[in-house]
């Protein structure tokens, strides 16, 4: 019961605590002259340098969830579950450059969303809509998994309850104080903590790296545990490595959830609200950092393997919920003190994210369905108010999901979202590079993607489900004879563009209008101190387009 | 921290080019880590890790090498 875990419950709460004193004043660090803005409030006055950059983005991508799951997918599947690594590789050069050029085009333009963007560019609102609206539903799910983490921490303390409101109470609480400072902080909130989650996490990480392999006879012994475990279960694709059927699932995973990562409005907004390019390129040398900490926390699953922990049982009846066995190999590894301060790692590494995601999906309504729909005169401090408001319903429906929902569906969305989020890829990547497209084409595209993606992700079956069961979509399913499996988002991304490109190629020979294309080609190499960025003013483009003395 | 360049005459508009030949050497870390025939092994082993995990590992190095590299052969000339 929770007595027997008082030590951890105080260090947790004590820690918690002072993050949420931190929370509130952030308004007041690096003094904003006028937070009424929402280039103030939502992306923190566009000035973070390289460390607080750092700091942000790191703590903004690599989330409780994933410091939860992925050791979890490692502990119950294997070598599959190391995808995060290469994942988290691939996607710095990958996205060196393409990031830079948002960068300067937004900050010429005055754009807080990647749908603002394509608005401009593509000369389309309907197109926009559409990329704020898959923004939107991808990240709502992700905020409510970020609960999921702190849920399996408060479970492996002992506190929960008989119903469903007693077992929520500690999470809605924290999501309140949350939602409280966001509110009046902004970006600047989830910057400040993120100094505090990020340490935290890299000290835990690294004690349990070095203690726990010595404690577990080695990490001979660990693999070998780990080794012999998968060689019992009757499931044949798990195991310390690969095997043939999912090499292609697991490099089509890694590609296509890179590609994905920075498509997603909170990555976008950590990046946004970076002082200039050069803070943004000595980033993607430094982040990968996190990748290396992501690599160590994954073999945390294979330690619990060695360590013989048994996750908790789940919330239906019979099973069992695996992204309890971290927080377990802590409680039964560590002194009680130092668990604490573990479970506070994951426990405000879930508040940081779940703040900037809060941020980008409540930017993304104001900019570009509240101002383009419903008020298009709004001043720069109704928008800010807007997101705001927004900020919290958007917490209030993430919690929602969890206490009323089965939390599988939060899960199941998720999976969907980063599904769903690849198909802004061309509108929004390629557009930072060619206007090719038909704004036409990209809206087809887009209807194409998503309903492809939809149908393939609904029949893919695990041994528990039959419909969503994964990402893994056996190539069998398209006629080939192979027991293969491939990522379905990879999959619907092609088809998307191919369909995007024949519907362009159809439209150019029919001479449909276009529409004028709103930025120019030197906007994507603006940096900071570039005459014609003018930060803090309305800078909606089409108006902003006429000379100004 | 890399200070604003104070030159920048006024002919020439404050733009940095980002085309490079020095850019194609990213694609080495984006297609390397993809491909499993490298990593998917257990030997030889270091430190008790299979290949699989202190390869994959090492391709962090790789990223950040490369990534370092390029940034530092793109920068605006003239640079401290």
């Amino acid at each position: 019961m929770w007595r027997d875990h008082l030590t951890e419950i105080i260090v947790f709460s004590l820690l918690f605590l002072l993050v949420s004193v931190m929370g509130f004043v952030a308004a007041r660090w690096r003094a904003p002259k006028d937070m009424a803005h929402l280039d103030e409030w939502g992306l923190g006055g566009r000035s973070f340098g390289g460390w607080i950059t750092w700091f942000l983005v790191g703590g903004d991508l690599y989330t409780a969830y994933t410091f939860v799951a992925v050791p979890a997918l490692m502990f119950g599947a294997g070598a599959a579950g190391f995808f995060a690594v290469p994942y988290t590789i691939v996607i710095y050069p990958l996205v060196f450059l393409v990031l830079v050029r948002l960068w300067s085009v937004s900050h010429r333009h005055g754009f807080v969303t990647p749908a603002d963007f394509v608005r401009n560019r593509f000369d389309s609102p309907v197109l926009a809509l559409l990329i704020a609206i898959t923004g939107i539903v991808a990240t709502m799910p992700y905020i409510a998994l970020q609960l999921i983490g702190i849920e399996a921490v408060l479970k492996t303390m002992g506190v929960t309850g008989d119903n469903a409101l007693a077992r929520h109470l500690p999470i809605i609480i924290a999501f309140a104080i949350l939602a409280a400072y966001t509110y009046q902080s902004g970006l600047r909130a989830p910057a400040l903590i993120a100094f505090v989650k990020d340490s935290l996490i890299y000290i835990v990480i690294l004690v349990a790296v070095i203690y726990l392999p010595y404690k577990l006879g080695g990490w001979g012994d660990i693999f070998a545990a780990a080794d012999a475990k998968f060689d019992a279960s009757p499931n044949p694709n798990d195991g310390i490595l690969l095997n043939g059927n999912n090499q292609l699932q697991y490099v089509t995973l890694a590609l296509g959830s890179a590609l994905a990562l920075f498509l997603y409005p909170h990555s976008i907004t950590g990046v946004l609200a970076s002082r200039n390019r050069d803070v943004i390129k000595r980033n993607m040398s430094a982040l990968p950092a996190y990748s290396l900490l992501l690599g160590l926390i994954a073999l945390l699953g294979y330690m619990a393997i060695a360590a013989g922990v048994k996750p908790l049982p789940g919330n239906s009846a019979g099973s069992v919920d695996n992204n309890t066995i971290v927080p377990l190999l802590f409680d039964q590894q560590f002194p009680d003190w130092f668990a604490g301060v573990a479970y506070a790692a994951i426990g405000i590494g879930a508040l940081v994210p779940a703040a900037i995601m809060s941020i980008a999906a409540a930017n993304l309504f104001t900019r570009n369905i509240y101002k383009e729909y419903l008020k298009r005169d709004a001043s720069p401090a109704q928008e800010a108010n807007v997101s705001k408001i927004t900020s919290l319903v958007v917490k209030v429906g993430a919690v929602a999901c969890i206490v009323f929902l089965d939390p599988q569906f939060s899960i199941d969305l998720q999976l969907i979202g980063g599904v769903i989020i690849l198909q802004t890829l061309p509108a929004v990547a390629l557009g930072l590079y060619t206007r090719w497209f038909h704004r036409a084409g990209l809206i087809v595209g887009w209807v194409a993607g998503m309903g492809l993606g939809m149908w393939m992700l609904y029949q893919v079956a695990s041994p528990t489900r039959k419909h969503f069961g994964g990402s893994a979509f056996p190539l069998s399913e398209f006629g080939f004879d192979t027991t293969r499996t491939i990522y379905v988002g990879i999959v619907a991304v092609a088809v998307n563009l191919a369909v995007a490109a024949l519907v362009t190629l159809a439209l150019r020979a029919a001479k449909v209008e276009e529409g004028v294309d709103g930025t120019e080609p030197d906007d994507y190499f603006a940096d900071e101190g570039d005459p014609r960025v003018t930060p803090g003013t309305d800078s909606d483009a089409d108006s902003a387009r006429e000379p100004v003395a | 921290m890399a200070a604003p360049e104070p030159e920048a005459p006024p002919t020439a508009p404050t733009r940095a080019k980002d085309h490079s030949p020095w850019n194609w050497l990213l694609f080495i870390p984006i297609v390397v880590p993809l491909i499993p025939a490298f990593f998917n092994g257990d030997s030889p082993r270091v430190f008790g890790f299979p290949r699989f995990y202190w390869l994959q590992l090492a391709f962090i190095l790789l990223g950040v090498g490369t990534t370092t590299l390029v940034y530092q052969m793109t920068k605006k000339r003239g640079g401290r």
